[in-house]
C-alpha cells in the first residue's frame, strides 16, 4: 500500500520585547537562575499581570505578515494545569479568541511550483520557566528567569507531507519573523520551537489518521530526521496491523528516534477560562491600518526587486534576501552610494567567504555597512585596485577596521603617475627582450607576462587595466 | 445531575486533592445538592445571550516595553520552603 | 481613654491634627482595646511594637498633614499583602508567609499616615459566610459572643465594632464587607469593580473581588475610599476612580428615587429584619426621597450564578498554592505530585476545598458550557436587570442578609443553605456595583441589622450621601456592644 503523510506544526517564537508580557522584568536571555524574574512572573499571591503593548503590536504584526484575519476583539484565557515550570499553576494563554486567524504562507515546493499553507491561528502567550534536574541530590532547581517572557504559537492547518514542505515553511516564517523584527527567531537559544503532528494514511484516503506530536525538535536537521523516522514507524506499525496511539512523543537527538512521553499530567483537561485580571483587547481598523502601513517589504518581494532594478541573478538575490542581517546590510551599504551590484558582488564573494572561515553568522559579525561602502567608493575611484581591496578587506574584516587607515598605514595606495608607469612598461619592454619577441611572433600568452612584470615593478599598486593599455600600447609602437 | 464517585476523584486528580473515601463520600453528596440546585440556571432562556466575563467594558489596558529592575532574588526566595540560594527546588519533575 | 475610642474616625483625625490627641495616646488606646478584646479572635497578627514606632514617626507631620485620616489607627484583613507581615488568608497553606511587597492599597494607606495595628481573621481564603473556617479560629461576634460576626471579613467587622480600631480595610467577593458589617452593627462599603486596585489582594475570585473599608458610619468609609481608590497601572482592572467622596456628603436627598424590588423582600426573609431596612426608606422619605416599588426576579438565579462562577475562579487562583514557593509544605512526600496532593489536602480546609472541586467541576471538560458560560451568560442577565433597575430607579434599598447573625456553629454543617444566605449581596458583585451596608436596628436579641444601599457603577457619592443622611438622622450606628452592656 501506499501511504501518505499528513504534518501539521504547532511553532512557538519569542517576541523579541524588551520586557516580559506581564510585568517589566528583562527578557534577556541567560542571567543567573531567577535574577529577571519578581513577584509577578513567579506567581506570588495577589500580584497581577499588565500586557506588554509591545507584545499586542509584534503578535499582530506577524498575524498581518502570515496574510491572517485579525481577530478584533480578542483577549487571554488561562489555561490550568500543575508543573513546577508554571509558578501559577496557570499558563495566561488565548483558546477562545486568539489574535489571528485563517492565516495563508506560500512556499515553493521541490519541484519549483507553489503551495500555500494555511495558518489555523496565531495567539499570544507567556512561556514557562526551566527545570535542571540535579541527579546528585535527586531533586529538580526551579529557575523563572523564562517565566512570562512573550512568546506567540502559530499553529498550522494539516497541510504539509513532505518534511521539505516543513522545512520550506519554517525557513519562510523565520524569514518573515526575522523582516518584521518580531524575533530573532534563534533555535538553538529556543527562541523558535516546533511542535510537529503527523499521521499517515492511504493515499487517497480522505479521513486523517491517528496523530503523535512531536517535542524537542530544535533543528531543521532535527525536524527532517524526525518526520521520516516517525512517518517510517507509522507506517511500519499500520503495515503490521497495529495501530498508532495518540501521544506526545520526545526526539532523542543522539538515539535518532522518538520516544513515548509520559505526559504532564494524567489526566489533561486544561479548564480554560477567560482570564479576569486582563480586560480584552480591541484593534481599532485604524490601528491595524497604522501596523500594515509600517509592514517592511518582505523577502519575496525584495527578491524581485533586486532582480529587476538591480539586474541581480536570481540565486544572489536570493542569497542576499535569504537572512535578515545579510539584507538589511545590503540595504545600509547601497543607501551609502554603492553601486548595487558592486555591494552584492562583494557580499556574495568575499564577505560569505570571510563569515565561512571564521564560522560567523552575518548577525553576529563587526563589519560595518559603512566600511564596506568606503571600500567600494575607495575601488571605484581607481584609489586601489581590486585586488589590493581584497587584501585590505580581508585585513579589516575581523574587527571593522578602517580601510582608508589600513591603506595609508601599509602604502596600499595605486599609482597615480601615468609618467612613472610609461617609464616602467619601457623599462620592463627594453629587458625582457625575448618576451616581446614572443609576442611579436605571435604569442599573445606574452602580453600577460609582460604586464604581470610592470605591476611586480609597481608593487601591485597600480590599476592593472591602465598597465594593460600602456604596454599594448606601446607593442603596437614599430621598434626602434 | 448525578455526580459519581469517579467524577470526584477525577476533579480531585485535576486539583491535586487527595479525599478520604468518608470525605470523598460526604464530597460527593455535597456536590451532588449543590449542582442540583445549579440546575435552576437551566431554567433561565440563556440562547444568544454574550457570556460576560468582563462587567465593564474597559479594553486594551497596556503597558509601554520599558525594563525595570527585577526583584532581589532572596526576597523571592525567602518564602519557599525548599530552595538554595539561587532556585526553587522540587522532587525530581524531569524525564 | 473610653471616649477617644468612642471617637469616629474623622473626629480622631482632626483631633490629631489639632494636638488634641497625639498619635501615640491613640495607638495606645486602640492597643489596649485589642488586647482587651482577645476573646473575640479578630485578629490573625498584632503589630503593637510597629504600630507604636510608626506613631512616634507619624506625629513630626502631624499639623501638616493632608489626609483626615492621618495617624488613625486601622487594620487590615489577612489577606492583603503587607510587606514583610505574615499574610495568611487564614489558611495553614500560607504558614508564615510574608510577602515581600505592599498591596497598592496597604501603600496607600501607609502614603496616608495609617497606623496599621495588624492583620484580621478572616474566613479561610474569603470562602465563608461566618469567619469560622479560619484556620487560626472562629471570631466572635462583639455583641453576642455565641454568635458568629458574619463573613468574610469577621475580624475587620468585629474589631470595628468592638471599637478595637477606628476602621478596618476588608474584602467583599459576594458579601464579605457588607454581611459582617450589617452582623456587627458597623457601616461597610464595596465600591464598583475596579475603584479600588487589588494589587495584593490574594485572590479568591478575581471578577468579583474589591477591597473596601468597615467603619463606624458613611462619613468615615467616604474618607477611607478616598484614600485606597483610583487607577492604579499594576491592576488593569481598576477604573480612573475620583474619589472626593467626603467632600460630596451633604445629607440632601431631595428627590432621590429610591428604589424597592419587591423580590428582595419576600419569602425567607427574617419579619424584624424587614421592618428595620424598610425604616430606611421612611426616614430617606422623610428627606425629601421618592420611593419606587417594582419587581426584581433576577434574583432567583445570583445565588447559583455567583457560586458557580468565584468557585471557577477560586480553583485556578488557588492552584499556585502548592507549596513549594511560598507557605506551608507537607512532610513525607513521595514525589512531585504527592508533594503537591499532600500540602494542598492538608493546608486548605474543608469549604476551600469544597469549593476547588465546584470550580474544578465546572470547568472541567464537558461541564464547561452547562454551567460555566451558562453563568456568564445569566450573568449578562443580572446586569441588564440592573441596568434596567437604575433607569427606574436612582438607588436599591435591600437587605443584607435574610437574618442577623446567627449561632457558632450553625452554619457551617449545611454548605448549600449557608451559600443561599447570600442572596442579596452577590448580586452586587455579579454587577460590579457599588453596595453599603449600614445599621438600621436591632431585633428582640439585641443583634444589629444591617440595610443595604446598592447604587450603579461609579454612584458611589450618591450611595454614600444617603447612607450619611439617613445616619444624621438615627443613631443605631452610635451604638457599641459596651454601651449595649451598660444598658442592660
Amino acid at each position: 500500500m501506499n501511504w501518505e503523510v499528513v504534518i501539521g506544526l504547532e511553532t512557538h517564537v519569542e517576541l523579541a520585547t524588551k520586557t516580559k508580557i506581564f510585568c517589566s522584568c528583562t527578557t534577556a536571555f541567560g542571567g543567573a537562575p531567577n535574577t529577571h524574574c519578581c513577584p509577578i512572573c513567579t506567581g506570588m499571591p495577589g500580584t497581577l499581570p499588565v500586557v506588554n503593548r509591545m507584545v499586542v503590536e509584534f503578535a499582530a504584526r506577524a498575524g498581518l505578515a502570515l496574510n491572517c484575519e485579525i481577530t478584533r476583539k480578542n483577549r487571554f484565557d488561562r489555561k490550568n494545569y500543575f508543573y513546577p515550570d508554571l509558578p501559577k499553576a496557570y499558563q495566561v494563554s488565548q483558546l477562545y479568541l486568539p489574535i489571528a486567524r485563517n492565516g495563508r504562507v506560500p512556499i515553493q515546493t521541490e519541484q519549483g511550483g507553489e503551495k500555500v499553507i494555511r495558518i489555523h491561528e496565531l495567539h499570544m502567550e507567556e512561556d514557562a520557566g526551566k527545570l535542571v534536574h540535579d541527579p546528585w541530590a535527586d531533586q529538580t532547581r526551579c529557575d523563572y528567569n523564562r517565566c512570562g517572557v512573550p512568546l506567540i504559537e502559530i499553529v498550522t492547518e494539516p497541510d504539509f507531507r513532505t518534511a521539505e514542505e516543513v522545512v520550506a515553511y519554517l525557513e519562510q516564517l523565520r524569514s518573515t519573523l526575522e523582516y518584521l523584527g518580531v524575533s530573532d527567531c534563534k533555535m538553538q537559544e529556543g527562541s523558535l520551537r516546533c511542535d510537529v503532528n503527523l499521521s499517515v494514511r492511504p493515499v487517497g484516503s480522505e479521513t486523517l489518521g491517528t496523530r503523535t506530536e512531536m517535542k524537542n525538535l530544535n533543528s531543521f536537521k532535527a525536524i527532517a530526521r524526525a518526520i521520516a523516522y516517525e512517518s517510517r514507524r507509522q507506517i511500519e506499525l499500520l503495515e503490521e496491523g497495529k495501530r498508532v496511539v495518540q501521544e506526545t512523543r520526545r526526539w532523542d537527538e543522539n538515539k535518532d528516534a522518538t520516544f513515548s512521553m509520559r505526559s504532564k499530567e494524567n489526566a489533561q483537561d486544561y479548564r480554560y477560562f477567560p482570564e479576569p485580571d486582563i480586560p480584552p483587547l480591541e484593534l481599532s481598523e485604524a490601528y491595524l491600518e497604522q501596523l500594515r502601513a509600517r509592514q517592511p517589504e518582505m523577502a519575496q518581494a525584495r527578491r524581485a526587486r533586486y532582480q529587476r532594478d538591480y539586474g541581480l541573478p536570481a540565486s544572489d538575490a536570493g542569497i542576499l534576501t535569504g537572512q535578515k542581517a545579510l539584507v538589511d546590510f545590503f540595504e545600509a551599504v547601497i543607501a551609502l552610494g554603492a553601486p548595487p551590484r558592486e555591494a552584492a558582488n562583494w557580499m556574495l564573494g568575499e564577505l560569505m567567504r570571510r563569515l565561512k572561515e571564521e564560522g560567523q553568522e552575518p548577525k553576529s559579525m563587526a563589519l560595518t555597512p559603512g566600511t564596506l561602502a568606503k571600500l567600494i567608493g575607495m575601488v571605484s575611484a581607481g584609489r586601489i585596485n581590486r585586488n589590493t581591496a581584497v587584501k585590505v578587506f580581508r585585513a579589516i574584516f575581523p574587527d571593522d577596521g578602517d580601510p582608508e587607515e589600513y591603506v595609508q598605514a601599509h602604502g596600499l595606495e595605486q599609482v597615480q603617475d601615468a609618467g612613472l608607469v610609461e617609464r616602467t612598461v619601457e623599462e620592463v619592454l627594453s629587458n625582457q627582450t625575448a618576451a616581446v619577441a614572443d609576442f611579436r611572433a605571435g604569442n599573445v600568452k606574452a602580453l600577460g607576462f609582460l604586464v604581470g612584470q610592470v605591476m611586480r615593478q609597481l608593487k601591485g599598486k597600480a590599476d592593472p587595466q591602465a598597465v594593460n593599455r600602456a604596454v599594448s600600447e606601446r607593442l603596437k609602437q614599430p621598434e626602434n | 445531575m448525578k455526580i459519581t464517585p469517579e467524577m470526584v476523584d477525577y476533579i480531585s486528580e485535576l486539583s491535586r486533592l487527595r479525599l478520604s473515601d468518608s470525605e470523598r463520600e460526604k464530597m460527593t453528596g455535597e456536590l451532588e445538592q449543590i449542582l442540583a440546585y445549579m440546575d435552576v440556571l437551566n431554567g433561565i432562556d440563556t440562547d444568544g445571550v454574550e457570556p460576560v466575563s468582563h462587567i465593564f467594558p474597559i479594553k486594551n489596558v497596556l503597558r509601554d516595553d520599558v525594563v525595570e529592575a527585577s526583584f532581589d532574588r532572596a526576597e523571592l526566595l525567602r518564602n519557599a520552603s525548599w530552595a538554595d540560594t539561587e532556585t526553587f527546588l522540587v522532587p525530581k519533575a524531569v524525564d | 481613654m473610653k471616649e477617644l475610642l468612642d471617637l469616629t474616625a474623622l473626629q480622631l483625625g482632626a483631633a490629631i491634627k489639632k494636638g488634641e490627641v497625639s498619635i501615640e495616646e491613640a495607638t495606645r488606646a486602640a492597643l489596649e482595646a485589642v488586647e482587651a478584646n482577645q476573646k473575640l479572635n479578630s485578629f490573625i497578627t498584632r503589630t503593637g511594637e510597629q504600630a507604636l514606632e510608626q506613631a512616634k514617626a507619624l506625629q513630626v507631620n502631624a499639623k501638616t498633614a493632608a489626609s483626615p485620616l492621618y495617624g488613625v489607627p486601622m487594620a487590615i484583613k489577612d489577606n492583603i499583602c503587607t510587606k514583610g507581615v505574615k499574610t495568611t488568608c487564614a489558611s495553614k497553606i500560607l504558614g508564615d508567609f510574608a510577602p515581600p511587597y505592599d498591596a497598592t492599597v496597604t501603600e496607600r494607606l501607609a502614603t496616608a499616615g495609617a497606623v496599621s495595628l495588624g492583620k484580621l481573621n478572616m474566613d479561610e481564603f474569603a470562602m465563608g459566610s461566618t469567619t469560622e473556617t479560619s484556620f487560626y479560629g472562629p471570631t466572635r461576634n462583639p455583641w453576642d459572643t455565641e454568635r458568629v460576626p458574619g463573613g468574610s471579613s469577621g475580624g475587620a467587622a468585629a474589631a470595628v465594632a468592638s471599637r478595637s480600631c477606628w476602621y478596618a480595610i476588608g474584602s467583599d467577593t459576594g458579601g464579605s464587607i457588607r454581611q459582617p458589617a450589617s452582623y456587627c452593627g458597623v457601616t461597610g462599603v464595596k465600591g464598583t469593580y475596579g475603584a479600588v486596585s487589588r494589587y495584593g489582594l490574594i485572590a479568591y475570585a478575581s471578577s468579583l473581588d474589591q477591597i473596601g473599608p468597615l467603619a463606624r458610619d458613611a462619613a468615615d468609609c467616604a474618607a477611607v475610599l478616598d484614600t485606597i481608590c483610583g487607577q492604579d497601572p499594576r491592576d488593569g482592572t481598576s477604573l480612573a476612580f475620583q474619589g472626593s467622596l467626603l467632600d460630596g456628603l451633604t445629607g440632601d436627598v431631595r428627590g432621590l428615587k429610591l428604589g424597592i424590588p419587591a423580590d428582595c423582600f419576600g419569602d425567607g426573609l427574617d419579619a424584624e429584619v424587614r421592618r428595620a431596612v424598610l425604616s430606611v426608606a421612611g426616614a430617606l422619605k422623610a428627606r425629601g426621597a421618592e420611593l419606587v416599588e417594582f419587581s426584581f426576579p433576577v434574583m432567583r438565579y445570583v445565588v447559583p450564578t455567583y457560586y458557580i462562577l468565584a468557585a471557577a475562579e477560586a480553583s485556578s487562583n488557588l492552584s499556585r498554592f502548592d507549596g513549594v514557593k511560598y507557605g506551608w509544605r507537607a512532610e513525607d512526600f513521595e514525589d512531585l505530585t504527592d508533594l503537591y496532593c499532600k500540602t494542598r489536602t492538608q493546608g486548605f480546609g474543608a469549604e476551600v476545598r469544597r469549593r476547588i472541586l465546584l470550580g474544578t467541576f465546572v470547568l472541567s471538560s464537558g461541564y464547561y458550557d452547562a454551567y460555566y458560560k451558562k453563568a456568564l451568560q445569566v450573568k449578562g442577565l443580572v446586569k441588564e436587570a440592573f441596568d434596567e433597575a437604575f433607569c427606574k430607579c436612582d438607588l436599591m434599598l435591600t437587605p443584607v442578609a435574610p437574618t442577623t447573625a446567627p449561632r457558632l456553629g450553625e452554619s457551617l454543617s449545611d454548605p448549600l443553605q449557608m451559600y443561599l444566605s447570600d442572596i442579596y449581596t452577590v448580586s452586587v458583585n455579579l454587577a460590579g456595583l457599588p453596595g453599603l451596608s449600614m445599621p438600621c436596628g436591632f431585633d428582640a436579641a439585641g443583634m444589629p441589622v444591617g440595610a443595604q444601599l446598592i447604587g450603579p457603577a461609579l454612584a458611589e457619592p450618591r450611595v454614600l450621601n444617603a447612607a450619611y443622611a439617613f445616619q444624621l438622622d438615627t443613631s443605631w450606628h452610635k451604638r457599641s456592644p459596651a454601651g449595649k452592656e451598660a444598658h442592660g
